[in-house]
């Protein structure tokens, strides 16, 4: 680890106070390498939601230590003054389900982010082609979300969550609504990605057909990660 | 930058343009209403404008003649024409009556006009058709909203009258149109008592020794002529010399005269501030029902359309979209359905105001005030959904 990537260190988020109090995450630890795809794993209830929603600087975790990058983000507070930023620039979501824009044809989904942080359109839709021609649904560029199927859909999901070049992408359950073949497309996708972009990926699934595809797997059991080596399965 | 709002609404545009219609025929009845209002007023304005008088002299103490009956005698004009700076002086009734035509019968104001020229204060100042009274009796002039055409008989009490003159916008504060008489005409039919009566007041003149003398002959006869026949007007019109101040000639009118007199800005006071401030209120309350009516409609819609997209609008806060993009693409599609509303209203107000019965004025002025009404309301409208909007926790995109 070169200090790239993500590194979480002794996180933990406890809900309420006093005798109410739950440990939602009481000892996380893991490290993802730039262009890294890992998977975390558990039961319902073990806090992998928890640990996203953490990751994803949406909630705010009660202790610990998150580096991102050679930066450091949290250290028992966040130490980034404007989250939303951090989520914008540092933190790409691709979730279960594509959560596409309804009203927006399919380049200005993936281009919307940065057209919102003031790029010129052109030069958007531009980045956004680049995205969707390595994700090989260019020729869907003017179509509208609800004329995509499912697989489409989520490759420009992952688009969206590649434009601003993160160099984290947090991925909740993103193969479960697909059938095999399409689910492992999405990983091969989000393999290629990662080495392409130099993004490290932590793909939260329960998915039994592409958890043998990663090479690292962390478990989570009652708030706390086991790391494991993974088969590493190839996708080709 | 994109404009979320707009795409939103090209992608929905049903959705939006039939919101929009239904606000906007309720902006048009909101324009028509405020569309009454100016045009009562402007009703009054112009029942002083085509009377043609500066001044209006009526009986003491009231506020006549046409916020109040008056009644003076009909030869007070001549001592008004002696005053310094008075150039015309004219007698006039006004009775608003239903007046009788082939077909049934139609609300009108009956103008009795003394004998004179066309410029006289009183008369109709032009026609479009025909030409004015030149008879002492049973002619007419009428105002062409009165249904009445060139050469069709009225009935006024028991007297027919033929119409030889037709005018135009000639109508009282109420929006009656006018039919213009003979004064001697008016009078009477103003003043006019039923066969009964005056066969009661005649047999108890007989009856009283005083009035009914054997040895001054024609003495009845006398008494009994000036109990049938009216020497009241309402009002006598006045018209100044040109140069000549108002305020100074009404004030030697009411120091010598001892008789009310209005200059024209006191006349239109009494007429928007008296005559149709009931009404005025009226509209008011309810040009703010509608207005309010309107918010909820705006408010209900933009909450609704804001509810569907609670998933896209978590995303997009998750995603790090800044609550103010959220704020304003909710508020401009807020802000796009009033725009939409005004057109249709506007529209609709102007195609509708025709076929009102009474005069509706649309006035560019109150168009402009309805427009940024408009966009306040719909503005204000918005802030629920907005407020719903940017307490969305993004946490809703993930899950869990």
């Amino acid at each position: 680890m070169n200090g790239k990537g993500i590194r979480i260190e002794g996180l933990s988020k406890r809900y309420g106070k006093g005798d109410t109090a739950v440990d939602a995450l009481k000892q996380v630890d893991m490290q993802v390498a730039p262009g890294e795809v890992v998977g975390l794993i558990g039961p319902s209830g073990s806090g992998k939601s928890t640990l996203l929603k953490c990751l994803g600087a949406v909630i705010d975790p009660s202790g610990g230590r998150m580096t991102l990058g050679d930066q450091v983000i949290f250290d028992d507070g966040w130490k980034v003054r404007n989250l939303r930023a951090l989520r914008r620039d540092k933190i790409g979501f691709v979730f279960q389900a594509p959560y596409l824009i309804p009203f927006l044809d399919v380049i200005d989904n993936v281009a919307l982010l940065p057209m919102l942080t003031g790029m010129p359109n052109d030069q958007a839709r531009a980045q956004a082609l680049e995205l969707l021609t390595a994700l090989d649904v260019q020729h869907r560029i003017s179509a509208m979300p609800s004329q995509l199927s499912g697989g489409e859909q989520q490759r420009v999901a992952i688009a969206r969550g590649l434009i601003n070049r993160p160099p984290v992408i947090l991925a909740d359950e993103p193969t479960a609504p697909l059938d095999s073949t399409r689910a492992m497309a999405v990983m091969r996708i989000l393999n290629n990605m990662a080495r392409k972009f130099e993004t490290a990926i932590i793909v939260v699934t329960h998915d039994e057909k592409i958890i043998p595809t990663f090479k690292r797997i962390y478990h989570i059991r009652d708030g706390v990660t086991h790391e494991q080596v993974g088969e590493g399965r190839s996708l080709e | 930058m994109i404009s979320l709002a707009g795409r939103d609404i090209l992608h929905a545009w049903g959705k939006f343009v039939f919101t929009g219609i239904g606000l906007g025929l309720l902006i048009g009845v909101t324009l028509v209403m405020a569309g009454v209002y100016r045009g009562m007023v402007d009703d009054g304005k112009v029942l002083l404008d085509n009377s043609g008088a500066d001044l209006w002299v009526v009986q003491k103490g009231t506020l006549g003649p046409y916020a109040e009956s008056s009644s003076i005698n009909d030869d007070r004009y001549r001592g008004l024409l002696g005053i310094p700076g008075i150039a015309q002086a004219a007698n006039v009734t006004y009775l608003t009556m239903q007046i009788g035509r082939s077909d049934g019968d139609v609300r009108a104001m009956v103008v009795g006009i003394a004998p004179g020229a066309a410029g006289t204060p009183g008369w109709p100042p032009y026609l479009i058709a025909g030409r004015q009274i030149t008879r002492s009796h049973y002619e007419a002039v009428a105002d062409i909203a009165s249904g009445f055409q060139l050469g069709d008989y009225l009935n006024i009490r028991r007297n027919q009258y033929r119409v030889v003159g037709l005018t135009r916008r000639m109508v009282s504060s109420s929006g009656d149109p006018m039919v213009f008489i003979p004064l001697k005409d008016a009078q009477q039919a103003q003043f006019l008592k039923d066969n009964d009566t005056l066969w009661q007041n005649r047999r108890r003149t007989e009856a009283n020794p005083a009035f009914n003398r054997a040895e001054v002959p024609g003495l009845l006869a006398a008494i009994n002529a000036s109990q049938e026949t009216s020497q009241s007007v309402n009002a006598v019109l006045v018209r100044l010399q040109p140069g000549q101040a108002a305020d100074q000639a009404a004030e030697a009118i009411r120091r010598w005269k001892r008789l009310t007199t209005y200059t024209r800005p006191q006349m239109e006071a009494i007429l928007i501030g008296k005559l149709i401030a009931t009404s005025a209120r009226q509209i008011g309350m309810f040009l703010i029902i509608l207005a309010l009516v309107s918010a909820a409609i705006v408010a209900f819609i933009i909450y609704s359309l804001t509810m569907d997209k609670i998933r896209e609008i978590a995303v997009l806060k998750l995603i790090g979209t800044k609550n103010r993009t959220i704020a304003a693409m909710i508020m401009q599609q807020s802000l796009a359905l009033g725009l939409i509303g005004f057109v249709v209203g506007k529209i609709t107000a102007t195609f509708a105001a025709p076929f009102f019965p009474k005069y509706v004025l649309l006035i560019p002025q109150d168009s402009v005030v309805g427009f940024f009404a408009v966009l306040a309301i719909c503005g204000l409208a918005s802030l629920i959904a907005i407020r719903m909007a940017l307490k969305v926790d993004p946490a809703e995109a993930i899950g869990g």
